[in-house]
């Protein structure tokens, strides 16, 4: 289902699709080709900026009873936050930096400040998300399950509210991560699942993991900030809340803006690698924006690149789009960008206009993917 | 003192909420890499030429280290090109150095990527990554009364760590050291004058002048040959011919050898996969890859997307090659290295052994 007016990739032969993927795996191969030392050193350098960032947030925070320590340490630790999660957790996660192989920065071994254990996460979001991107029903990240985003869903009154939600899943985006990663609707819904081992396995690791961050942020922390306790608590909630609805609107702009196609789950059926590459292309949209923006999205305003990529180097993702762009140029697909309010109120706008009943979209345009080559290649071939 | 153990093991899961998810230790390692005991690491205090292809590098250990004996190696993990490589290395220094350092001589060998890497850029300050010492290639106890050391090329590190350790307590050393010339001789000084001394006999070969060095040789080099405890230390094929000279004269046991080259890895085409917990081994074509291979015949294995993009795949190569099935890409791994690699992607180019 490609809820697009006109479907995006009319114009494409079979044989072009399969050509695209040949070039993108060009501009892969030359990146592999030249990724090192200025890759470690830079995630090396991120980190170090982090933790060091990190470090002296908090301990300016001890003094957080004096307002400008309180604004000052508020803002490193969001800042340092932010960081964490989106320039290094997240891509570390992927995997971008498993080629350097230290132990220490690997995707097997790297935890995150955040709610949801980096496995279930890496499960929820490597695996799912992106290999199944914007199908609509197996790509969950479309909504996040509470949400209505696309035409075709079937209204429910439910939805009138979704502005709201989508504002407190924001607010407390990270907690919603985690029961999005746990599936937590579904699993709690039949006794059956609330039952099974390893759904209570997940929870309880969940259950581990926010306890000890919230022990951190709202206890220890606080704590040895003595008479600052209770500036330290509103320092670590507003530092964890910034974090949270900065995280929320990058994500949003990753998917949701106008332009964006979805699939549906049979356009995937024997997907080559030529078509699951377009998807990537057409499912995704991109923020521009100066250096320091990309830096603090973690490169995801790269999202289409990113897509394209997951496991390259994220701090690559900027050369690796003057390519990528030409490509869609070359072949006449709609690259969606734009600047960050721009794509945040795009992002919006989707998720009130859904909010409430459209008319049926024309049920009769055309918008498959073109007949395929008799033989389907095998994915990773 | 169970009370004072409690409280600090108490305290230690104060300070380890303090920092969570990550352990203090990372914090720490900003400052002092050192320090840490859960890795080991050593900064490069001193790095001296010995000859045109050698330098030796004078470490300091962190936290966590043992020391060593001598006659044993170490494993370095060297970032090249921001991938950690690690290569063992004899340690050449007298054991028990009162100032905690150790050293290491590096002989830069053709295609050796960290050891022209280390010859060119090792530093003063520079962070390392470091294995505890390891190798029974050591001088018992019971120091022997008449010893001899048959070296080739860089194959004298480890035996000149045992001359700085024990040579005051063996009455009666012997070293047949061959090079191409006599300028190439590692530590060729120190020997020299540790000959000149009266401590050992030594034996220098320029192989450049007068061609290898056969086992055959040493019978009129050294006429008590097989009355000596012998350690041999240099290329594998000299060690092969020490061998089978010193088994057909019934004196195997008397000879210890050290082989500092690892088996080079040649990429070929498909391979067999040991999978080492379960025992299960299965033949592997190129073009298939390892996790297709190891489930068709039974394996469980850890899955996810099938292509190389959600790192779910990813188990430890103890050693072996593999080809990554997208672009190409070889990895390899000999024993101690497990690299970790994804197996939904990678193909075996060469026999595998993997962790599962």
């Amino acid at each position: 289902m490609q809820r697009q007016e006109n479907n995006p990739i009319a114009h494409l032969t079979a044989e072009d699709i399969e050509a695209i993927g040949r070039e993108l795996d060009a501009i892969r191969d030359e990146v592999i080709a030249v990724r090192g030392e200025r890759d470690a050193a830079y995630i090396r350098r991120v980190i170090k900026v982090q933790r060091s960032l990190e470090m002296g947030s908090r301990a300016v925070l001890l003094f957080s009873l004096f307002p400008p320590a309180w604004i000052v340490g508020t803002a490193g630790l969001s800042v340092a936050k932010i960081l964490e999660n989106m320039e290094i957790g997240h891509n570390i996660l992927h995997g971008q930096y498993d080629f350097m192989r230290d132990p220490k920065i690997h995707s097997t071994t790297w935890e995150w400040d955040m709610a949801t254990p980096a496995n279930q996460w890496q499960h929820s979001h490597n695996e799912v998300h992106h290999k199944y991107t914007n199908v609509v029903g197996k790509d969950n990240d479309l909504g996040y399950g509470i949400m209505r985003v696309d035409e075709n869903q079937r209204w429910h009154p439910f939805f009138l509210a979704q502005p709201l939600w989508n504002f407190i899943n924001a607010c407390f985006f990270e907690y919603g991560i985690a029961a999005y990663d746990l599936e937590l609707g579904r699993n709690l819904k039949t006794k059956k699942r609330r039952r099974n081992p390893v759904f209570r396995a997940n929870l309880k690791a969940v259950g581990r993991k926010i306890g000890k961050q919230a022990l951190k942020d709202y206890v220890i922390h606080p704590a040895l900030s003595g008479p600052s306790f209770l500036h330290t608590i509103a320092a670590n909630f507003t530092a964890n809340v910034i974090r949270n609805i900065w995280s929320h609107s990058v994500i949003m702009c990753g998917h949701f803006p106008n332009g964006v196609s979805t699939f549906e789950r049979t356009s995937i059926k024997d997907e080559t690698r030529g078509e699951w590459y377009l998807r990537q292309m057409l499912g995704s949209a991109n923020i521009s924006g100066s250096k320091l923006m990309h830096i603090m999205t973690g490169n995801l305003s790269h999202q289409i690149e990113h897509h394209l990529f997951p496991d390259l180097p994220a701090s690559r993702y900027a050369e690796v789009a003057v390519k990528v762009r030409a490509l869609f140029e070359k072949y006449d697909l709609p690259y969606v960008t734009g600047p960050f309010p721009k794509q945040v109120a795009s992002a919006w706008a989707k998720v009130i206009r859904l909010s409430l009943p459209n008319r049926k979209p024309t049920p009769d345009a055309d918008n498959s993917i073109p007949p395929r080559r008799p033989v389907a290649e095998p994915v990773t071939a | 003192m169970p009370v004072t153990q409690t409280l600090r093991n108490g305290a230690w899961r104060v300070v380890e909420l303090i920092t969570t998810p990550v352990v203090p230790t990372d914090y720490l390692d900003v400052i002092a890499p050192l320090r840490n005991p859960n890795v080991l690491r050593a900064r490069v205090e001193a790095v001296h030429r010995e000859t045109a292809n050698a330098v030796t590098l004078e470490l300091r250990p962190g936290r966590g280290w043992q020391p060593h004996e001598a006659g044993q190696y170490v494993r370095l993990g060297v970032d090249v090109d921001g991938i950690r490589l690690w290569r063992s290395y004899s340690v050449s220094s007298a054991a028990g150095q009162r100032s905690g350092r150790i050293s290491v001589t590096v002989n830069a060998v053709a295609d050796g990527v960290v050891s022209s890497y280390l010859l060119a850029n090792a530093r003063r300050g520079m962070i390392v990554n470091l294995d505890l010492p390891a190798g029974d290639f050591v001088v018992p106890a019971r120091r022997p009364a008449k010893s001899l050391f048959v070296t080739a090329g860089s194959g004298i590190t480890p035996v000149m760590g045992i001359l700085r350790s024990t040579l005051h307590e063996l009455p009666d050393v012997v070293v047949v050291h061959s090079a191409r010339t006599g300028e190439d001789v590692v530590f060729g000084a120190e020997l020299r004058a540790l000959a000149a001394a009266g401590k050992l006999t030594l034996i220098e070969r320029h192989t450049g002048a007068d061609g290898r060095l056969k086992p055959a040789d040493l019978d009129e080099l050294v006429p008590d040959l097989f009355e000596r405890e012998t350690w041999a230390c240099g290329p594998g094929e000299m060690l092969d011919a020490l061998a089978d000279h010193w088994s057909e004269a019934g004196a195997a046991e008397r000879l210890h050898v050290e082989r500092f080259r690892p088996t080079v890895l040649v990429a070929g085409d498909g391979g067999s996969v040991t999978f080492e917990r379960s025992g299960a081994e299965v033949e592997a074509p190129a073009g298939v890859s390892i996790l297709d291979a190891g489930e068709a015949a039974g394996q469980l294995m850890p899955s996810g997307c099938r292509m190389g993009i959600c790192f779910k795949c990813v188990l430890p190569m103890r050693q072996g090659i593999v080809r990554d099935m997208r672009d190409g890409q070889i990895t390899s791994a000999v024993e101690g290295d497990n690299v970790l690699i994804q197996t939904c992607i990678s193909a075996a180019a060469g026999p595998c052994h993997l962790d599962a």
